[in-house]
């Protein structure tokens, strides 16, 4: 295969920032900050997919299209999550 | 041992060609996969903003512990298939056959815990339609923390789900493993389905926060 | 003009009628049901579709027959007020999900879209394969579920009907709907992969036929839309098995997140099933008008315009739900963009019939069809963009009149065309052309007696879904009834003539229309491998005649001028 090898050493790498994100996430429910709570949770998850995404899914060395593909699930679910809270969000605005 | 030629089909230039396919294939199949939890998360979205007080309240009282101590499960899966999918590359049978072998090992450990966190919450009441004390949650509403727990056990039951079939399909790559039928130039059943074990490991990497740490924790939730 | 014809592209001369073709390579029934070919798949897709598809038109057919009285004591009129719900649902849903969202992609997408990219099959062969049997589980568990009582709900389950009043076999439905959807994204996925990887050498992007890029756009759709579809029905399952309440008002839940989620998908599915009709129509436009398609960049980008902003649209139908009157207004907004790239296609197919060399085959008689009737359909469906006028004709029939227009006056249409267009070449046989003329015409006049009263109605108030009416209205559902048995009659003729050719009627060798595309250089019917040799492509899809000879055409030059013109051609070459 023409194909970039990634070596054991960085998948350990990968590895334990990932664990040691998971100690960080679980370790910031126990402090008082109250709606950070969520939005730091979002946050370190995101960076994790990413990290897993990159290095165990091979996407640093994927081809243009894969990138596209996730791109695309990833833009659709932003539109299906952005536009169907543009009525909860609103449904209790005042028209006048 | 596979002979080349018996793996590609007659409509791929060469066995790189078909590689490249079979990954985009797996590529575009997980975005549907992101559409079908999206679309619960998008669901769980909607009533978080609106019930929010219930839904922190609920989600204090789901089993943290075993749920930071899946994580590291399938967290360290991933890792596991990661490097089978190293090992096919290299050629190494025996590692690949193990390191394949492990991560159905350590899948199924996050299956067993999962079933003694349900259990748990068996036990504690939080079952709606099953076992289920609405007095228990007199100062939010009831109704809402039952809505709370709906989407809790369907969005980790889908989970769950996936995962049993990832189990069953990395056995079975063992097996083939085993029988010597990948080498360096095929092997892309392995990196296929790697990704698919990969996405379910994301599925739970976002899963963790929004179900179970929502809201503050104190010692005692960790039920030690 | 002869000179007209010199310039058709024509490959090294194809054998006359191949000895062996993916017909008769083998034969039996487990060569048929284990084939892993994808032109033996088409055909297995062919003969499911049109049975459901007649299945679909026989409730269509107990449906007009009640309407044609007012049915107000009750009791009275065929059905009764019960099973006229269940047989507008089951219409409904075999029609959509067993018909339109398949016939295109899995009868002439399978059949072509390896043949026009120059590949020798799709990219996975075997999942083609279980598409199809995925398919045929999904309408068996539904057709089932269907003979046993089927729902009531409309194809649209609306919750909290279909999750805790409907008495009717809502989960069995669910679960062949939900099963159906699997055989949609693997035809997609697989569509996707193909014209990625698969394309022949030379082949670039900008030069792919329309119809390939059509079906690119859909398949996208299909991927991204169709998971959120299997997600809303699966809850609407697991409530009304479990009452397990996300829907449930009473738990808090809210019924609109349902529509939300249904609609995510069930909007962008008409462009599904649009899409792949106005791709057959670029095909047979540019081939009938012996002309280069207009604007093929704009064409092309109008298909992933469709794609792209059909997913931003799909709460115009829930204006009246109890949404958010922001939120309306939102949609509503971006409901008008996502008319704009399906009108620059009509533009670009009108400007290509204009000072083309035009020959009235069946083929262009259904696509012209499509053209006018789709036009009517899109521009009322603008009326429907707008939330004031969409008050008064919400679940009237005038929605029913937009989109039967666009499903029927369009989609339908376009696979007509699409089907007598490449009849040849799958069968290696030709239809006989009278009978096709005369098919098309009876269906447009059919269509239209059927379908343009229905605007009628809904604007003066006539409810959808409703079993019976006020007396006023009898004359125009009359009309309706009376087009319905006049457009049973055209869809019932191509099915025997077309049956009839295959024994009959005369060989077609391989390029009977003089057609460009990769798909016309083969032998009708074409071999099992598609092409003997992995063709290189040079030139773009429709090159027709030079732009120079057109000038020289339509111009209204003297003949000298013309000739003049001829001679420079042939001291050039």
């Amino acid at each position: 295969m023409a194909e970039r090898i990634i070596p054991p050493s960085t998948y350990y790498r990968v590895f334990a920032v990932l664990i040691a994100l998971t100690f960080l996430t679980v370790g910031l429910s126990f402090l008082p900050i109250g709606v950070w709570h969520t939005v730091g949770g979002l946050f370190i998850g995101a960076v994790k997919a990413v990290l897993v995404a990159l290095f165990f899914m091979h996407l640093i060395h994927g081809s243009k299209a894969s990138w596209v593909m996730i791109g695309a699930g990833l833009f659709w679910l932003g539109i299906l999550m952005v536009l169907t809270l543009t009525d909860y969000l609103t449904r209790h605005w005042l028209l006048y | 041992m596979a002979d080349k030629s018996a793996v590609l089909w007659h409509h791929f230039d060469d066995l790189s060609h078909q590689h490249e396919a079979n990954a985009l294939g797996m590529w575009a199949f997980l975005a549907t996969e992101v559409l079908v939890f999206g679309a619960l998360f998008t669901g769980y979205a909607a009533y978080r903003f609106s019930y929010a007080e219930a839904f922190e309240e609920a989600s204090s009282r789901l089993n943290v512990l075993i749920a930071a101590v899946n994580t590291v499960v399938l967290l360290t899966s991933s890792l596991t298939m990661a490097l089978s999918v190293w090992a096919a590359q290299v050629g190494r049978r025996r590692m690949l056959v193990w390191c394949l072998l492990l991560t159905a090992l350590l899948g199924t450990a996050f299956l067993v815990f999962k079933v003694v966190e349900y259990n748990e919450d068996y036990r504690e009441q939080l079952v709606p339609g099953l076992a289920f004390d609405p007095g228990k949650w007199k100062d939010t509403n009831p109704a809402h923390v039952q809505l709370f727990l709906a989407f809790y056990y369907i969005m980790t039951g889908l989970h769950a789900v996936h995962l049993t079939v990832g189990i069953g399909i990395v056995l079975f790559l063992a097996l083939m493993a085993w029988r010597g039928a990948y080498t360096p130039a095929y092997y892309a059943p392995v990196e296929m389905w790697g990704l698919y074990w990969h996405f379910v490991d994301i599925v739970w990497i976002f899963l963790l926060p929004l179900l179970y740490l929502i809201g503050r924790h104190e010692l005692s939730d960790l039920h030690l | 003009m002869s000179t007209v014809l010199e310039h058709v592209p024509q490959a090294v001369p194809p054998p006359a009628q191949p000895q062996v073709h993916y017909l008769n390579v083998a034969f039996g029934v487990r060569s048929w049901l284990l084939t892993t070919d994808h032109k033996r798949i088409a055909l297995l897709y062919l003969v499911s579709v049109t049975l459901m598809f007649f299945i679909g038109g026989a409730a269509a057919t107990l449906i007009r027959l009640h309407l044609m009285t007012p049915n107000q004591a009750p009791g009275s009129g065929l059905l009764t007020a019960d099973n006229y719900n269940r047989m507008f649902t089951m219409h409904g849903l075999i029609m959509i999900f067993f018909f339109l969202v398949p016939v295109i992609p899995a009868v002439l997408g399978n059949f072509f879209l390896p043949m026009m990219i120059g590949a020798r099959d799709l990219a996975f062969p075997r999942l083609n394969l279980l598409s199809w049997y995925v398919y045929v589980s999904g309408a068996v568990i539904t057709f089932w579920a269907m003979l046993r009582g089927g729902t009531d709900t409309g194809w649209t389950f609306y919750t909290p009907f279909s999750t805790k009043a409907s008495h009717s076999l809502v989960v069995p439905v669910l679960i062949g709907l939900t099963i159906a959807g699997f055989s949609s994204l693997f035809t997609g996925l697989n569509f996707v992969v193909t014209v990625h990887l698969m394309r022949a050498p030379g082949l670039t992007w900008f030069r792919l036929p329309l119809f390939v890029w059509s079906l690119y756009a859909t398949s996208v759709i299909i991927l991204l839309a169709t998971p959120v579809l299997a997600m809303a029905l699966v809850l609407v399952a697991v409530e009304r098995l479990w009452g397990v309440g996300i829907f449930d008002p009473a738990l808090g839940g809210d019924p609109l997140l349902f529509q939300h989620l249904f609609w995510f998908y069930s909007h962008p599915a008409v462009y599904i099933m649009v899409l792949p009709g106005m791709g057959v129509v670029s095909e047979v436009i540019t081939c009938f008008a012996r002309k280069n398609i207009f604007g093929y960049t704009f064409v092309a980008f109008a298909s992933i315009g469709i794609a792209v902003l059909g997913f931003l649209v799909w709460a115009h139908h829930m204006f009246l739900a109890g949404m958010s009157v922001y939120a309306s207004l939102v949609f509503s907004a971006l409901s008008y963009f996502v008319a704009v790239p399906s009108a620059i296609k009509v533009f670009n197919w009108t400007a290509t019939l204009y000072k083309g060399s035009v020959w009235l085959q069946t083929p262009l008689l259904f696509a012209l069809g499509f053209i006018g009737l789709f036009t009517i359909g899109g521009m009322t469906g603008l009326f429907l963009a707008a939330v004031g006028l969409d008050v008064h004709v919400h679940d009237t029939y005038f929605v029913v009149a937009h989109f039967h227009f666009i499903m029927v006056g369009g989609t339908v249409m376009a696979y007509m065309a699409g089907l007598h267009y490449w009849w040849p070449k799958m069968s290696g046989r030709m239809y006989p052309e009278g009978w096709g003329k005369l098919a098309a015409l009876i269906v447009f006049v059919g269509f239209i007696l059927t379908f343009l009263p229905q605007f009628v109605l809904g604007y003066l108030g006539m409810p959808r879904r409703y079993a019976s009416y006020v007396p006023e209205f009898q004359v125009l559902n009359v009309m309706s009834s009376a087009g319905a048995s006049i457009l049973a009659v055209g869809y019932v003729l191509p099915l025997v003539y077309l049956i009839w050719s295959l024994g009959y009627g005369k060989k077609a060798g391989p390029n009977p229309w003089g057609a460009t595309g990769l798909e016309w250089q083969t032998p009708s019917p074409p071999p099992p491998e598609n092409f003997a040799v992995t063709p290189v492509v040079d030139r773009g899809p429709y090159e027709y005649a030079s732009s120079g000879e057109i000038e020289v055409i339509g111009g209204g030059v003297p003949e000298q001028a013309a000739q003049a013109a001829v001679q420079e051609e042939s001291h050039g070459r």
